[in-house]
């Protein structure tokens, strides 16, 4: 039955190309949640009368992160070429797609991170201060748990995008449903093939946004 | 314990330079409550952070437990603020952690141990009435509830001087009178030396020793605070002291009382302390062969003492009026002939 409605799918390059897709989004999401945080901290703790207020360090921040979100991501493969081949040795497979995807979708993470940490109420981070907390108690005990919520929706929304760029990064070899539906689908003009792998990643992101959803409900005690 | 010497903090902003605190000198007994008073904008918020050096003085001296903490490093100022915790209007607690983890904070920071922690933990929650609701989520409580949280966290790590940020402001009265108790109570338990900031008079009365009155960054008036109702020498002070004392609805009502008694003379008792319990009235009506009519009354109680006025019409012979006046000043009773005809 399923056959005869795509004729021309290859289940097991399908299922192949699912996983490669799959890793690519839960590696570069994780990675690009670290650094996102550790760039979204530092947006925050040199921005004024915080603890590390420094107006060139968050000058500096800011423009990183905000060139990075600027350009547009398949242009950002292209220019990646260089530092992917590099850090990677080549330009194929998933692995080639990290570099790529970790840098486009980092300072978009930073930004929100950011919003999520403005949004804790002033007032409980004097109080922490006024405790005689370090730094580094404030940013463990205070900012990251105060801000869980909206960094983990912050971070299924980022994990979206990145199912989607790792689509596009599939265009120029990386693998994975993208590449799936560009060479066999569309060049070869198999619909089904395209239809299938845009189903796989409809499920896929309704997947992340529902987990995401769910932990962002159960730790939010506001 | 704490004394302000020419201490001022001056905020540069783009409007120019703002002046929060100006020339103040203060000296804090250990074990006082002392309160601050003033509108808002009159400089306490900024008063009560150079204190735990939240903010640092543009200029002078602040010394806390013989140590000025306007010289030493940060590493020093946050042993500091262990033993100088700071209580808030909004309480700012976190929302993240439970009742008990909340007060375990403080614990944390210090670097105290885990199972001493949670003993700790559970003592507080005792000594601030919330037995039981250890494992509550700040959300789950009532205001009144948040800021005894917020006591039990700022005791966690027994500190010598609380400071409370109009940390009553934001509750309703009868929450507020729960708290102002508690505060009463761990001060004798403890003897914990307490520095309040308010703008309500009640909060002076009930639970100060001694008060000392801002007004544009200046302090303009200090002293005990029977004193200060009895006797306010500046015009904002009279106007903290009409909050609580009802003299001021007295005054508006002055022409209204006149035309009402156009008879005798009206005069003004002011009671301080002991002479509250002297039947000073009814040997006047004993002594005297006059018409005794009370027009107004009013007690107020504070931390070391009680505060009342009282209104009288006296009606009859003119002389005999001046002598009974005469008598009651005689009991040293601050009197004041409100109509001379």
């Amino acid at each position: 039955m399923i056959n005869d409605l795509f004729p021309n799918v290859d289940w097991p390059k399908m299922w192949e190309a699912t996983v490669e897709t799959l890793y690519m989004t839960a590696v570069s999401t994780i990675l690009t949640a670290i650094i996102g945080l550790v760039l979204g901290l530092l947006l925050f703790l040199t921005s004024p009368h915080q603890a590390w207020a420094n107006k060139l360090a968050n000058w500096l921040t800011g423009a990183f992160v905000n060139i990075f979100r600027s350009i547009p991501f398949i242009i950002l493969i292209i220019l990646l070429i260089p530092l992917t081949k590099f850090l990677v040795g080549t330009m194929r497979g998933p692995n080639a797609a990290f570099p790529a995807l970790v840098i486009g979708a980092a300072p978009f993470y930073a930004r929100m991170v950011l919003i999520a940490l403005r949004e804790i109420d002033k007032g409980v981070l004097e109080a922490a201060k006024s405790m005689g907390a370090k730094t580094s108690t404030v940013i463990w005990k205070v900012l990251l748990p105060e801000s869980m919520p909206a960094l983990v929706s912050g971070i299924t929304v980022t994990g979206i995008s990145l199912v989607g760029y790792t689509a596009m990064a599939g265009i120029i070899g990386a693998g994975g449903l993208g590449t799936l539906a560009f060479l066999d689908g569309f060049q070869r003009g198999r619909t089904d093939v395209t239809l299938v792998a845009t189903i796989l990643i409809l499920i896929m992101v309704f997947i992340i946004q529902w987990i995401g959803d769910l932990i962002t409900t159960k730790i939010d005690k506001r | 314990m704490i004394s302000l010497n020419n201490v001022s903090k001056k905020f540069s902003t783009k409007q120019g330079t703002i002046v929060a605190v100006e020339e103040v000198n203060l000296d804090i007994k250990k074990g006082e409550i002392f309160g601050i008073i003033g509108y808002s904008g009159a400089g306490k918020s900024t008063l009560i952070r150079l204190l735990n050096g939240l903010e640092k003085p543009t200029s002078g001296q602040i010394i806390v437990n013989n140590q000025d903490i306007t010289k030493i490093n940060e590493v020093k100022l946050r042993q500091v603020r262990q033993k100088v915790s700071m209580i808030f209007q909004h309480f700012n607690l976190l929302w993240s952690r439970t009742v008990a983890e909340n007060i375990a904070f403080p614990l944390e920071i210090a670097g105290v141990p885990q199972a001493q922690r949670s003993s700790r933990v559970e003592e507080l929650i005792d000594l601030v009435g919330l037995e039981g609701r250890g494992h509550y989520y700040p959300s789950q409580l009532s205001g009144g509830q948040k800021q005894r949280v917020g006591i039990a966290r700022a005791l966690a790590n027994r500190p010598e001087v609380l400071l409370c940020d109009e940390a009553t402001s934001a509750l309703d009265p009868e929450t507020t009178d729960s708290i102002l108790d508690l505060l009463v109570s761990i001060n004798e338990k403890l003897g914990l030396t307490i520095v309040l900031i308010t703008h309500e008079m009640q909060v002076i009365q009930k639970i100060c020793g001694r008060v000392a009155v801002m007004e544009k960054g200046h302090v303009v008036e200090e002293g005990k605070v029977l004193d200060v109702f009895q006797n306010p020498q500046q015009p904002i002070t009279k106007r903290f002291v009409s909050q609580v004392s009802d003299s001021n609805k007295a005054i508006q009502t002055i022409q209204h009382l006149k035309e009402l008694y156009p008879n005798g003379k009206l005069i003004k008792l002011v009671f301080v302390g002991e002479q509250t319990e002297q039947p000073i009235l009814s040997r006047l009506i004993k002594q005297f062969d006059l018409e005794v009519n009370i027009v107004q009354g009013n007690i107020s109680h504070t931390q070391n003492g009680a505060f009342g006025t009282l209104i009288l019409q006296l009606e009859g012979d003119a002389l005999l009026v001046d002598e009974a006046i005469r008598y009651i000043h005689e009991q040293k009773v601050n009197t004041e002939v409100i109509n001379n005809d």
